[in-house]
């Protein structure tokens, strides 16, 4: 039971501290299950996987997963659900078409009205959940029914569209090559455009990381260390720069994709860095010890239901653009893939713990069993099956972990 | 020959990174009340819990024999089929079922499959009388104070033909009279030839109830104490638990009082429950610039209620009353207002209402005052970590580093983290509900330092007790509530803990 790092927990008492570049498996374990299970389907698919076309098949397939997945993970840290993501996806889906395709607004305006309207959505559910107290699964199981019906109202149970083109080409479209095309040796040909926003992508990464290392070596605060800190850096590099490099080989960067960094760069920050966002956490962790720090909890749960509508909303006017139809079934169990991401990502049942980017991995995982399990011909029982069994299987892992780390 | 009942010899158990029992060694005479005294950390708890079957055997290193027989307890089901029960600092009772239902919990009064409720209910009244609490079986356990669910839970054990009570601090959470009651019936257990292991933080409880005494510390057994035959004093059982002697439990403090900081006049607060029942009844209070002033009162007395109404509304409803600050009138209706006026208030129970468990050190201190770390809404961690780390070294917070999380800590040092994130807002008056709960000798008295320099610095502090000893050693000046009114205010001269008690055993007649 005594291995070295036990000892130098014990000994590494308070002038000590002992270096934190050990890996966390708590922390880090999702990260490497993606990657395993990248690996997995790279190898069953024969490369498949990995080609061009399927990664850019797998971004903007997902995109609307991964947008309500961002909403989710804030709901669940701070100790709630949302069940209505999937109606409330379908009925602003469906108010977008209404206004962009009977009632002939312009497509920025039907669009942020659209979002308005998710806004009231959201305030709807926010106000019975913090206001009123009723428990959010109740609010947002009643919202999913009501939504649901508000969608086939509204839409006067037929599809409507098709949509205006920004539109498609914000949920399908891809970023204009204006620089044409360089070759990449064996690779053949690749947009310009898109490979110097990878660069400039990895090169913020590496920058804004750096800047961070230097102020907390200014506090005079561990850092790991420069080898392994470069390492980090150069890993995620190589991973965007890869992932670029074969969009930019296919039709270049999908909008959604680019809608989507900038959410997660966004709700990243918020997160760890905001007021905001800490008080997420802190209603999450302990309700009672936040309410009495000052914490006002009704008005945060309020805001990101409120939040969580204007997300659902985008990703209803994104979803409803790349079938080019608004439709009585669209978004029908989206809530529950977004769910199961926070949870897979590392979310706790309890609240007051979860990560965006967590969120996201957790999506992708699903993204990509779902991906590779279809190009290898696998029934869509299978792959029911299969996302089932992951998302018990990171729930056991997680609470395994903690129990371990209490013993 | 002593006749003893359980003899453990060697016991040992890790935990990844903590080796919480070295070597310990116990006798427990047949039909005595043994205490077990140690400081937090000692290996009080995780001893009993290996006695208790808690710990399965084969998970810790020694033995022990329990009625000349050896034991291999595979879990508590195995402890209690001998006679051994537990009961735990934290009450296992079922808020929402009845006194009987919770007795016979997983050893139900069946007939033919069938719970026979006649059976239950007649039992579970037997049981009751016999630890003299007079409520229905049938009464729900929400519907009772912690001190008659502690005689439930006793009930409880008695049903399972106890032959070795375990209690875990059994009076932590009960004011003196209950204390009493409960101290009374483990005597008349005694009578009935029940053994008694109780563990506890309360040094006159067990001086006066034990038989012998075990302290332990640092995972070892120090000395067992017979009370009748060795010359037992606190100060000795004190002395043991710390490895120092402590000259004094209080240290010495020449208190600068100045001018008036906080005044709270005519306070009414009325039950949020029964919203005819006043919990404070115009009770006025005046606190001055670098005084410490107690809060002296019984179990239901209105304490915690009236500093958490004071505290930005956070009990009650109807409340009325003025709040003069700096000689300035004051609405403090939100926990936000309050603390903008210069309000602390600590609570009592600190892993539920004071910390956020699975978060970090620094994250907790920075909780009530993240605003003056923030500029536009973003919070500069950086800044936070430094205060954090000066927090660290001067109030003593023993962690690795400042993102350890509070969970992991001890008692001590998480009431330093819920302190630091007070002090860190800057407070004028500082309200401390039982400051040191559950916190073990040592830490106390760095506890009571700490408050001695918030007094220093020309902060108001009110300190909220129902351990006298405590009060009387601390502050400057004590108010006593009864029934929710102030019924008295001694000065540190004439205040005795015989004064005290008159005073806060006052309008008794009015508690309903």
């Amino acid at each position: 039971m005594s291995s070295t790092v036990e000892t130098r927990r014990v000994s590494g008492r308070i002038d000590q501290p002992p270096r934190r570049f050990s890996f966390n498996p708590r922390q880090s374990g999702i990260y490497v299950a993606f990657v395993l299970i990248v690996a997995l389907f790279t190898v069953l698919t024969g490369g498949t996987m990995l080609q061009p076309e399927n990664i850019s098949n797998i971004i903007v397939q997902n995109s609307y997963v991964l947008i309500l997945a961002i909403g989710m993970i804030l709901i669940i840290i701070a100790g709630h659900i949302d069940l209505s993501a999937g109606s409330v996806v379908a009925v602003t889906g469906a108010v977008s078409a209404v206004l962009m395709v009977n009632l002939n607004m312009p497509w920025l305006l039907a669009l942020l009205v659209t979002l308005v309207v998710g806004a009231l959505i959201g305030a709807w559910q926010g106000y019975w959940i913090a206001y009123f107290g009723i428990p959010a699964f109740i609010v947002t199981l009643a919202g999913m029914l009501v939504f649901r019906a508000l969608t086939l109202t509204v839409l006067g149970n037929q599809g409507i569209g098709p949509f205006p083109d920004p539109i498609r080409t914000l949920s399908n479209g891809f970023t204009d090559g204006y620089l044409g095309n360089v070759g990449l040796g064996p690779l053949g040909g690749a947009d310009i455009v898109s490979l110097l926003v990878g660069v400039l992508v990895v090169a913020g990464i590496a920058l804004s990381q750096w800047r961070t290392r230097r102020g907390r070596q200014h506090y005079l605060q561990e850092v790991d260390p420069l080898p392994v800190f470069l390492l980090k850096i150069g890993g995620s590099g190589v991973v965007v720069l890869a992932v670029v490099v074969q969009l930019a080989r296919f039709k270049n960067i999908p909008w959604v994709l680019v809608l989507l960094a900038a959410l997660v760069l966004f709700y990243s920050l918020l997160t760890t860095r905001a007021v905001f966002g800490r008080r997420i956490y802190a209603i999450g962790g302990n309700l009672q010890a936040a309410t009495l720090s000052g914490v006002k909890v009704k008005s945060v749960v309020f805001w990101i239901f409120v939040n969580m509508g204007v997300l659902s909303a985008l990703a209803g006017v994104i979803f409803a653009g790349r079938l080019n139809q608004a439709g009585p079934t669209a978004g029908t169990s989206f809530e529950l893939d977004a769910i199961a991401a926070a949870f897979i990502g590392g979310a706790a049942v309890q609240g007051g713990v979860g990560k965006v980017v967590g969120a996201i991995t957790g999506g992708l995982i699903m993204a990509v069993i779902n991906n590779g399990m279809s190009l290898i011909g696998a029934p869509s029982e299978q792959v029911m099956l299969v996302k089932g069994l992951v998302l018990l299987a990171a729930v056991a892992y997680d609470i395994w972990t903690k129990r371990r780390a209490t013993r | 020959m002593v006749d003893s009942i359980l003899t453990m010899t060697g016991i040992g158990k890790s935990f990844p990174g903590v080796r919480a029992l070295a070597d310990v060694s116990l006798t427990v005479r047949r039909g005595e009340i043994h205490a077990i005294c140690g400081e937090n950390g000692a290996g009080k708890s995780t001893l009993m819990k290996v006695l208790s079957g808690v710990y399965p055997h084969g998970s810790y290193d020694g033995e022990f024999t329990f009625d000349g027989q050896a034991c291999e307890f595979g879990g508590i089901r195995d402890s209690e089929h001998r006679g051994i029960v537990i009961i735990h600092q934290e009450l296992a009772l079922c808020p929402q079922l009845s006194i009987a239902e919770n007795i016979f919990l997983g050893n139900e009064q069946t007939a033919r499959g069938l719970i026979d409720w006649n059976r239950t209910n007649h039992r579970a009244a037997e049981l009751l009388d016999r630890v003299g609490l007079r409520e229905p079986a049938v009464t729900p356990i929400s519907e009772l104070g912690v001190g008659k669910q502690q005689l439930v839970e006793i009930a409880k054990a008695l049903s399972k033909k106890v032959r070795l009570l375990i209690l875990d601090e059994p009076t932590a959470a009960l004011g003196e009279e209950d204390s009493r009651h409960l101290l009374d019936l483990l005597r008349g257990l005694r009578e009935d030839g029940v053994t008694c292991v109780i563990v506890s933080h309360k040094l006159n409880e067990i001086m006066a109830i034990a038989d012998s005494i075990t302290i332990l510390r640092d995972g070892r057994t120090i000395e067992t104490l017979d009370v009748r035959a060795d010359d037992v004093s606190e100060d000795r059982i004190i002395a043991g638990m710390v490895g120092r002697d402590l000259e004094h439990r209080f240290p010495p403090h020449e208190p600068k009082i100045g001018a008036e900081a906080l005044r709270i006049e005519d306070w009414t607060v009325h039950s949020p429950t029964r919203p005819e029942h006043k919990v404070v009844d115009a009770a006025s209070l005046v606190l001055r610039r670098g005084e410490i002033v107690g809060l002296a009162g019984l179990m239901g007395a209105g304490r915690t209620e009236l500093a958490m109404s004071v505290f930005g509304r956070s009990y009650g409803r109807d409340i009325s009353g003025r709040l003069v600050k700096d000689g300035k009138e004051i609405h403090a209706r939100t926990v936000r207002e309050a603390i903008g006026h210069g309000i602390a208030y600590v609570t009592e129970d600190r892993k539920r209402y004071g910390l956020n468990l699975i978060e970090d050190v620094k994250r907790n201190i920075s909780a009530a005052g993240l605003g003056k770390l923030a500029r536009r809404g973003w919070v500069n961690e950086n800044e936070e970590h430094q205060v954090a780390g000066k927090f660290r070294r001067s109030m003593n917070i023993k962690v690795p580093t400042v993102d350890t999380v509070t969970g992991t800590l001890s008692g001590g040092n998480q009431q330093k983290v819920v302190l630091s994130k007070w002090i860190f807002t800057d407070p004028d008056v500082l309200i401390l509900d039982e400051p040191t709960r559950g916190i073990d000798v040592g830490a106390k008295y760095e506890i009571y330092s700490i408050i001695n320099g918030l007094a220093d610095e020309g902060k108001a502090v009110l300190v909220v007790s129902s351990e006298l000893p405590e009060l009387l050693g601390l502050c400057d000046r004590i108010y006593t509530l009864a029934a929710g009114r102030i019924t008295g205010e001694l000065s540190r001269a004439e205040a005795t803990q015989e004064r005290l008690m008159q005073h806060m055993t006052r309008n008794q007649e009015h508690i309903p």
